[in-house]
């Protein structure tokens, strides 16, 4: 059988009254080993403007790099009550922000580690498909040679690694279009 | 980890996903929603590979849900006003296997097209027994069913005179990152669907058409509501594992 995927639409921009009962901007609970994080910025427009009726979702491994997806087939511990998904709102403004544990490493492809990065889903009114990135760590050694990010290419590298604003706090934003458009992803 | 002969299953066996079929997803860039003007990349976007992050992707459950959640009357006093319906359907991914234990959310104006939402200011009554949203775990086969109430189409200013047709919004998870998925569902016969730039951003005809919902007589309960079916499809392996029954 071979059937054809359905069309994507926007969320339109009454998206939070089907998405906001399960907005989780602490991604990982008190029982879950890590280093924490915060992570904030804004989503902003081809003008500049903030986009205030966005939202993000995460995707991401725990501290020992392990999905808790049935096909993470690794021998690592995972936490019980840890999912690893973030559902993130964007407020007025545009701004967003949660907190985490940095994750840790997860294969790639040819047997190499990838470096620690979160998963990121772009939605927003205006958007009629979803887009992805990830937020990389900054300072991390793994980043150079990261499999997916070195084929991001290299001037635009920096769009998925956020600064350090503050101990445990990193800014990072999501910008649609212009001279610091952030890289989205096709898989 | 690895599996008999040595080979490393945890690295190297991606199963991966297909590619979307051209003609089926929208372009980022479509004038005719003017709101894509601002918000579409105007870079290409990168091509990755599939890795454990992409075919992964968050589990929900039972424990999740109440037991209401799946029906929009019922989450109120009252009962709402309007037409109700039962919306149900299967969700599959492109080789026809069932996508069993997914969530699905909706979310939907009420009958008189109006969203219970600070940005809505449409001239038209708020329903105080309609919240307008719902969400539900698909069944082992990946059936879901909502009960609801039609709802009304409403003017918005993307061009002059424009009106979205009535629709409920689905989100959809699938079994990964990359298979997550948000449409809309539209219903047989509105005459608006030819001018909806949301409607008409599907390129491909036959692919447009899927997602309007079919009038579903087997459903319809008598003397109580009518009955529409919308099934889903989500991305689907590149290859079906033969070890592997659909659902299991």
């Amino acid at each position: 059988m071979s059937l054809y995927a359905s069309g994507s639409q926007t969320v339109g921009p009454y998206l939070h009254i089907g998405l906001t009962w399960l907005n989780t901007s602490k991604i990982a609970g008190p029982g879950v080993k890590g280093e924490r994080v915060t992570i904030q910025g804004r989503l902003v427009d081809g003008d500049g403007a903030g986009v205030g009726d966005g939202l993000i979702e995460i995707w991401q491994a725990n501290a020992e790099g392990r999905y808790a997806h049935p096909e993470d087939l690794q021998k690592k511990t995972l936490e019980i009550g840890f999912r690893g998904f973030g559902r993130i709102p964007t407020d007025a403004k545009g701004g967003f922000k949660f907190t985490t544990i940095k994750p840790g490493r997860v294969p790639g492809p040819d047997g190499q580690l990838q470096a620690p990065h979160l998963n990121v889903t772009v939605f927003m009114r205006g958007l009629l498909k979803q887009l992805s990135t990830r937020v990389y760590f900054p300072g991390d050694p793994a980043n150079a040679q990261d499999p997916v990010l070195k084929l991001v290419p290299a001037v635009r590298r920096a769009t998925l690694i956020p600064r350090r604003k503050a101990k445990g706090v990193l800014e990072w934003n999501i910008v649609l279009q212009g001279k610091d458009e952030t890289a989205f992803f096709d898989f | 980890m690895r599996a008999k002969g040595g080979r490393d299953i945890t690295m190297n066996r991606i199963n991966a996903y297909r590619r979307f079929h051209p003609g089926t997803q929208p372009a980022y860039d479509f004038p005719f929603y003017a709101s894509t003007a601002k918000r579409h990349p105007t870079q290409p976007l990168v091509i990755v590979p599939q890795t454990l992050s992409e075919i992964t992707g968050p589990v929900f459950g039972t424990d999740d849900l109440k037991p209401t959640d799946n029906d929009l009357t019922r989450q109120h006093k009252g009962d709402p006003i309007g037409e109700r319906i039962i919306v149900s359907g299967r969700v599959l991914d492109e080789n026809g296997r069932p996508m069993p234990h997914t969530l699905v959310e909706v979310w939907q104006a009420n009958a008189a097209g109006r969203y219970p939402h600070k940005n809505d200011t449409h001239n038209a009554p708020v329903d105080p027994n309609f919240s307008g949203a719902g969400r539900a775990l698909t069944d082992a086969e990946g059936r879901y069913r909502f009960i609801s109430i039609r709802p009304g189409e409403y003017p918005w200013r993307n061009h002059y005179n424009a009106w979205r047709p009535a629709h409920i919004h689905f989100s959809l998870f699938g079994q990964a990152f990359l298979t997550r998925m948000v449409t809309q569902m539209y219903f047989p016969g509105d005459p608006l669907l030819p001018y909806d730039p949301m409607y008409m951003s599907i390129p491909d005809e036959k692919a447009r058409v899927r997602l309007i919902s079919q009038f579903d007589w087997e459903n319809t309960v008598p003397e109580h509501a009518l009955a529409y079916r919308f099934d889903i499809v989500l991305r689907g392996r590149e290859a079906t594992p033969m070890d592997k029954s659909p659902g299991e």
